[in-house]
């Protein structure tokens, strides 16, 4: 028996121009809201944007938007919302907020089924939140999604930058496009990776620093796109266009 | 209505199948529709004539459907899908993403949330007939 859906996904994603995965291996460092407000900015930057929420057992960009009562429209598959401009899909549109407990295959079955049922149209950037870990979400990015690249996020703690490396060692591994490292969550009181970055050969894309206002900016885009996180974001932002 | 998109997706994998396997035309299409994914039979059968139409111009297709069936992985009690009983919104998530029967339903004996969707799920080709083409 085969399966249908794996033959129409280069074809719904075939007139993005550019895929961008935000993926760190690690949790919490703040891949959710710079997948979220980088989408943000290059929407605010002229150009068509996406943000796809890969993160299905717990989804936090639609939270970040502030986009709890978009849904998609029914049209010869699911037309993705916008939102502030961008065009978006998340598994939220369809678990009404309800914790949505799920296995590896059923990961691998939703994911395939949104790539296949999404229709994207034209779009220069789809922007990726991934979830934490170097499990189902990202084997199956890495195997059905041939030409994204990976947009690397890391705090400045030892801890995170151990974890990149793996995440890193594997994406080369597989010859997966790596764009550069995003420091996020920086303090003066904390040292930069910036050397450890550059050691292992990859791009330094900047810093963002820890911003206290991030919290009350959290639903309202606008508002996050007028603090200090999306000024140190667009910096990064203005590299990879 | 996403029959549309699924059926596209039939399509297209039947013309790729036919090219792999030489066939010069299709003549017939079996496709396994689990229950779960809730398709409007009419709509489907319609969207696949519409795009065979260019594709593959001389296929039939023959639809049948499997009942969903769940088993829990926790207590080991299996149960039918009932979509039926469900609210007309679960419904269609249901319909979109079948997954999501995991943030909506649970054993029925022991609540939880962990079941496997032992059949009823996806869409299928389960075999294609055609002519060796030359
Ligand atoms: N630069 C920053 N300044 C202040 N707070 C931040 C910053 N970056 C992220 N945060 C906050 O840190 C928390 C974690 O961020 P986020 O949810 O984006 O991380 P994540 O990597 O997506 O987490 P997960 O691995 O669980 O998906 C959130 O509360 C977020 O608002
Ligand atoms: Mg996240
Ligand atoms: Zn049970």
């Amino acid at each position: 028996m085969i399966d249908p859906r794996l033959s129409v996904i280069d074809e719904r994603l075939g007139r993005i121009k550019r895929l961008i995965a935000v993926a760190s291996g690690k949790g919490g460092v703040g891949k959710s809201l710079i997948a979220s407000t980088l989408a943000l900015i290059l929407s605010e930057k002229g150009f068509r944007a996406g943000l796809m929420d890969l993160d299905f057992t717990n989804p936090s960009t639609h939270l970040i938007l502030g986009a709890e009562s978009a849904y998609p429209l029914e049209d010869k598959g699911v037309v993705p919302p916008k939102v502030r401009g961008v065009s978006y899909t998340s598994i939220s549109f369809f678990t009404g907020g309800k914790p949505s407990p799920l296995r590896g295959e059923d990961v691998t079955n939703a994911f395939i089924e949104i790539l296949a049922l999404t229709r994207w149209g034209d779009l220069d950037y789809l922007v990726i939140d991934t979830p934490p870990g170097m499990g189902d979400a990202l084997l199956d990015l890495l195997r059905l999604i041939k030409r994204v690249g990976f947009l690397v996020v890391s705090t400045p703690s030892r801890l995170s930058l151990e974890t990149i490396k793996k995440l890193i060692e594997i994406l080369r591994s597989v010859r997966a496009q790596v764009i550069g490292v995003v420091e996020n969550m920086a303090s003066a009181e904390m040292k930069s990776i910036r050397g450890e970055v550059e050691e292992l050969g990859e791009r330094y894309l900047g810093s963002i620093s820890f911003d206290p206002e991030v919290e009350e900016a959290i639903g309202n885009p606008d508002k996050l796109l007028g603090i200090r996180f999306a000024e140190d974001l667009r910096k990064v932002a203005d590299k990879l266009v | 209505m996403h029959e549309w998109a699924l059926a596209e997706a039939v399509v297209s994998a039947a013309s790729k199948l036919a090219g792999e396997r030489g066939l010069g035309k299709i003549t017939l299409v079996k496709i396994k529709v689990g229950e779960l994914q809730q398709i409007d039979l009419e709509v489907f059968k319609f969207a696949l004539s519409q795009i065979a139409e260019k594709l593959l111009p001389e296929a039939g297709f023959e639809i049948s459907v499997e009942r969903a069936e769940f088993r829990c992985r926790a207590c080991g009690r299996t149960w039918r899908f009932r979509g039926e009983e469900l609210d007309p919104e679960i419904r269609e998530a249901i319909h979109v993403i079948p997954e999501v029967a995991h943030a909506f339903l649970r054993c029925p004996r022991c609540g939880s949330p962990d079941f496997e969707v032992v059949k009823g799920r996806g869409v299928w080709i389960e075999s294609i007939v055609g002519e060796k083409s030359g």
